[in-house]
């Protein structure tokens, strides 16, 4: 009970809510950085899994990426980034993009290829050329599980990034890391409060996302897909 | 890109004279690893089948497994450091947690996945619930289970090297230690080690459900 009382103590002191080692600035730096590392990610990943998935190739490959990438773990990938970029924002920025290709290779590979081949002959018999078949159907049709795959890629940036902050990058890892070696366990306990509420956040926001993008006439059915979203993590 | 150091990346000298600390390491992986999953999994499927088999119950216990699932991990040792220390329990507490919430939701799946007409089959030849969930219901959910088993394990291998934080760690601690000294010898034989370890471990236990389930195999 003590315990908490000092938490909400440290929750409660102003000092805590100011400049550059501040709440709000660590928020802050933690949203930009997952943001960026999962917009990058997609703008690679998507296109590719997309394209695979429209040509049904290379499916092991698509499929047996996000296993190997769940055999790395993330704390190797972002002390291996140190050696290659040096301290910092970069290997952080190299280590999640690392993290967060795979999922979404993967699904999108596995929306493309999940889409209904009767929902593709009734196109072309409708007369639709191939590029509409492409825009008209088959992405419309593959955005849920596509989503799915920014959401569990997006979600995993914001839950791995807290490991950066022992690479000398902030977020709200810092107060964890830092805490941890200064034997502050009231810091270390509010920062992983604050970054167990980011990564709810992160879920709540990116699901809703993945709702919003859903076309209209499949949301009836109310799944949400989340295809391979059990088992990666950091 | 210019490396930071003319250090390179592998002394083997330095793995020469460090195989014991470095077997140390890996047993301590294993052990973890281990224990997490069994325990995991003990856990796991009397609350897996009691939430498939009383379905009020379910949808609160795999979204009780959803919302514990999202916090991440480093978190979670945090959130039990003030409680239980800089120890073994903190760190098993936050593996089996983890592995609990896949094979949880795995068991209720595969038994999901039990044809119905299979079910009135055992219940027409007489089986009483609790042998049909043993002989029947439980041997065709396996391959869906030994799946999560194989995902909880591989997860928990990458996890391990986080409770180098924590103090544990097993092969994680060669990882810290080779960061904090800027010595890659030691993070290329822990990352090295540990997906070693990862393969491994998956591939045992493809062979061990091969072994459990040999009707699949037709």
């Amino acid at each position: 009970m003590n315990f908490l009382l000092q938490a909400a103590g440290w929750f409660a002191d102003p000092a805590h809510w100011q400049g550059t080692a501040g709440v709000p600035h660590r928020v802050e730096e933690h949203v930009a950085l997952s943001l960026e590392v999962t917009a990058a990610a997609a703008a690679i990943a998507i296109p590719v899994g997309l394209v695979l998935g429209h040509y049904r190739t290379g499916g092991a490959l698509a499929i047996n990426i996000a296993n190997v990438g769940r055999a790395i773990p993330s704390f190797a990938l972002l002390v291996l980034a140190v050696q290659v970029v040096g301290i910092g924002v970069l290997p952080a920025f190299v280590a999640l993009l690392a993290l967060a290709i795979p999922p979404m290779v993967t699904n999108s590979y596995v929306a493309m290829r999940s889409v209904d081949d009767q929902l593709r002959e009734a196109a072309r018999g409708l007369g639709m050329r191939g590029a509409q078949v492409l825009w008209k159907v088959e992405l419309p049709n593959a955005i849920p599980v596509v989503m799915a795959g920014v959401r569990t890629s997006g979600v995993q940036v914001v839950a791995t990034a807290p490991l950066a902050a022992l690479v000398g990058w902030g977020g709200l890892g810092r107060f964890i890391v830092d805490g941890l070696s200064q034997e502050n366990y009231v810091e270390v306990f509010c920062g992983a409060v604050l970054t167990a509420a980011l990564a709810a956040a992160a879920e709540l926001v990116l699901g809703s996302l993945q709702l919003a993008l859903t076309p209209r006439g499949l949301r009836r059915r109310r799944e949400r897909p989340r295809v391979l979203a059990v088992g990666l993590r950091g | 890109m210019i490396p930071l150091q003319a250090e390179p990346w592998i002394r083997w000298d330095w793995i020469g004279s460090h195989l014991d600390q470095i077997g140390g390491d890996l047993a301590q992986h294993v052990e973890l690893t281990a224990i997490a999953v069994g325990g995991g999994l003990m856990v796991a499927m009397p609350v897996g089948v009691l939430a498939w088999r009383y379905p009020p119950s379910r949808g609160a216990v795999l979204s009780v497994a959803g919302v514990l699932y999202t916090i991440p991990s480093l978190a979670l040792f945090a959130l039990l450091v003030p409680f239980t220390g800089l120890s073994l329990l903190t760190a098993e507490i936050g593996l089996v947690t983890y592995t609990l919430l896949i094979l949880v939701r795995n068991v209720v799946v595969g038994l999901d996945g039990v044809p119905a007409e299979v079910r009135d089959a055992a219940q027409g030849m007489g089986y009483r619930p609790v042998p049909q969930l043993l002989r029947v219901e439980l041997p065709l959910a396996l391959p869906v289970v030994m799946a999560g088993v194989r995902i909880a394990t591989v997860t928990t291998i990458g996890l391990v090297t986080i409770t180098a934080l924590i103090g544990e760690g097993g092969l994680g601690e060669l990882l810290l230690d080779g960061l904090v000294r800027a010595f890659p010898t030691e993070l290329v034989v822990g990352t090295v080690l540990s997906v070693a370890l990862a393969v491994a471990a998956d591939g045992g236990l493809a062979l061990v459900q091969r072994r459990l389930t040999p009707w699949s195999r037709a």
